[in-house]
């Protein structure tokens, strides 16, 4: 047996990391072409509506955010009316969705018997799936109606109430805010809750043991230990279904009423931006169609506010838990 | 394992076989033309097209996908003609070198629900309609409704408008036939393919509008014939222009078509609402099928006339099986010798 000389074999190590290196650099640039390509997508999106709105954007400029006049005859468009829809649907899902996701959330870690879990668990993921025009003909086949019976005690009941009253005043339509918000939580409810779901499983055991040890009870080890180990996933996952709740279409289309009013009952018909996106854009022209491209820039920039002011409260929280 | 070798082998098989089959059956080279446009129009001309690849082997491939898609797509010349709820004016007819012709006839009608009122039974005239689409009627009881209804008990319930969310022609020649009628709706709202409801909610399509009306008492709007017919929605009846009340159905229709002023209407360029015949049904619409008087493919061309020519001839009973009205004999006259002076047909 020749012993191969030592040099051959500092070669073959110096040829074989130089290989590794390159290769490694090829990795490393396709990541980055993926991750940059998101961006593009992104931004050219955002981009191109904000081209396409151009026309409203540039005759109208600031008056096409706070006018609440929708006229294609006459060709005069605001986005405030689409806007307050979006807004206060989101709202009310929110508002009804978190607390719900929060219970099921917790029971599922916490409390429920093994033999539950994973049925419950499972029947969520399937409610996530269920594509958002099935939920839009159960809203307006069997959801309208049903609201539509219970509306009138609603407004004899909550809408005699001071200051929150004028929300609950109108007609029995079964169709408006109200009911489009109820069908948006329904819908976001699944991923806010499976959100949370994972990362209350992430908790330590130890430290729920030792908090339990101290005397806790359940409701106290979730308030002081569950919740603070997992806030910030938490308004991830909740910050993920308003996400979803803002830019839903069909769903909303069906039960929203679809009027251009801003009305303070919430039993009123309104409209929201990807709703009015939906109904129009086939027969617009002109600029009615440049209006309707400036609402879904109005969206981009509806849906990035959100997400920036989630950001800054998790870094104002960020900054108290440090403090 | 869907595209498995042998698999996509069979379906190649098959579909060779398949495409020999038809080809024995047709006659020479068949031509395949492209419209797209209008979607009142798409299940009639989806019918057409059926039978008359049948006779012809000449297939006709209909989008729909909206009136102003269909005008910017034979304006950019993508496809052999276009189909419009809405007709062009003259001035981007001759910028564009092309031409019009209706292809059927359709009407509208106001839809309601109201308990205790059977339909049919309810009587309405233009302007009592357009106020109640303004806002201006807001009960049943009133007594412009009243009047036109003696013997009929209406109820004091308010009134709930459903109007159409999406962009439509079913909307453009409805807010035409209330401009038409009531001064206050034209300076007030105007005609548009989608316009600024005063009051109500918006349904997506006639199924959404109809949906609506189903569900919420005491409400009115207002939809495609065919689909009030199909749907056993509860319809009004009108006071026409001539000051009779006059029920939808097919004569009625074909009476507006006969009676509004074709003759006096260059390219057609005329809605029928509030036609002037003392049977004419008040709210009739059409749609007009656009085309390049020189087409750039001239096969296709001579094809979509010859399916037209087709159509008017034959089509009439499919037509009618849709709830469609075929064009009356006067009106297919006029078109073919506006084919002859502006198309060279």
């Amino acid at each position: 047996m020749s012993s191969i000389p030592a040099t051959d074999l500092a070669s073959d190590a110096e040829q074989r990391s130089r290989i590794d290196a390159r290769h490694d650099r090829w990795f490393r640039w396709l990541l980055m072409f993926c991750a940059l390509l998101v961006l593009a997508t992104l931004l050219g999106a955002a981009l191109s509506t904000l081209w396409g709105g151009r026309e409203v954007l540039f005759k109208d400029g600031f008056r096409f955010l706070t006018s609440d006049a929708w006229n294609p005859v006459t060709d005069d468009y605001g986005a405030l009316a689409p806007i307050f829809g979006t807004l206060v649907t989101s709202l009310i899902a929110l508002l009804l969705a978190v607390p719900v996701s929060f219970g099921i959330a917790l029971f599922l870690t916490e409390i429920a018997p093994a033999w539950l879990r994973s049925p419950v668990a499972t029947a969520i993921e399937l409610l996530a799936s269920i594509p958002s025009i099935i939920y839009g003909m159960w809203g307006l086949f069997v959801f309208v109606p049903f609201m539509a019976s219970i509306e009138p005690a609603l407004s004899d009941t909550l809408g005699k109430l001071p200051l929150v009253g004028k929300l609950f005043q109108g007609p029995p339509l079964g169709l408006g805010l109200l009911t489009a918000g109820i069908v948006l939580a329904v819908m976001i409810l699944p991923f806010i809750c499976s959100v949370m779901r994972e990362v209350f499983q992430t908790v330590p055991v130890r430290l729920k043991e030792s908090s339990y040890a101290l005397g806790s009870t359940t409701w106290e080890v979730v308030w002081d230990i569950v919740l603070p180990y997992t806030r910030s996933a938490v308004i991830g996952g909740v910050f993920l279904g308003l996400g979803r709740a803002l830019g839903e279409t069909m769903a909303v289309t069906f039960v929203l009423g679809n009027a251009y009013s801003i009305s303070s009952s919430l039993l009123m018909p309104g409209t929201s931006i990807s709703s009015s996106i939906a109904n129009e854009f086939n027969e617009a022209v002109g600029t009615h169609r440049s209006a309707l491209i400036a609402l879904g820039f109005l969206l981009f920039v509806v849906t990035f506010v959100v997400l920036l002011i989630a950001r800054l409260m998790l870094r104002q929280l960020a900054r108290r838990e440090g403090n | 394992m869907l595209t498995s070798p042998r698999f996509m082998f069979r379906l190649g098989a098959f579909t060779a076989i398949a495409a020999a089959c038809s080809f024995g059956a047709m006659s020479a080279a068949a031509t395949d033309i492209t419209g797209a446009g209008s979607s009142f129009v798409y299940p009639v001309i989806s019918k057409w097209s059926a039978s008359y690849a049948e006779k012809t082997g000449n297939r006709v491939n209909y989008q729909s996908i909206g009136s102003g898609g269909g005008i910017a797509q034979i304006k950019a010349g993508t496809v052999d003609f276009g189909a419009s709820d809405i007709p062009l004016d003259e001035a981007t007819l001759d910028k564009f070198g092309m031409g019009q012709f209706p292809d059927v006839i359709g009407g509208i009608v106001p839809a309601f629900n109201v308990p205790g009122v059977a339909a049919g039974k309810l009587v309405l005239d233009g302007p009592t309609l357009a106020a109640i689409f303004l806002g201006n009627i807001s009960t049943w009881n009133d007594p412009a409704i009243a009047a036109l209804n003696p013997g009929l008990k209406l109820p004091s319930t308010k009134i709930t408008v459903v109007h159409r969310s999406d962009g439509s022609g079913t909307t453009f020649n409805f807010s035409d036939y209330l401009s038409k009628v009531s001064a206050d709706w034209k300076s007030k709202v105007g005609e548009g393919s989608a316009i600024n409801w005063p009051t109500g909610i918006g349904g997506k399509g006639n199924e959404g509008v109809a949906a609506y009306i189903r569900q919420i008492p005491n409400s009115i709007g207002y939809v495609e014939y065919a689909y009030a017919l199909q749907n056993h929605i509860g319809y009004a009846v009108m006071k026409n222009a001539a000051g009779k009340v006059v029920e939808p159905k097919t004569s009625t229709f074909q009476a507006a078509a006969d009676t509004a002023d074709w003759a006096h209407a260059k390219n057609f360029n005329l809605l029928m609402t509030n036609a002037p015949g003392a049977d004419a049904w008040p709210i009739t619409a059409t749609s007009w099928v656009i085309m390049y008087k020189q087409p750039k493919n001239a096969t296709n061309g001579k094809v979509t006339f010859d399916f037209f020519k087709w159509a008017y001839a034959n089509g009439q009973e499919q037509a009618r099986s849709l709830d469609y009205v075929p064009l009356p004999p006067s009106l297919v006259t006029q078109i073919e010798n506006y084919w002859k002076t502006e198309f060279k047909q």
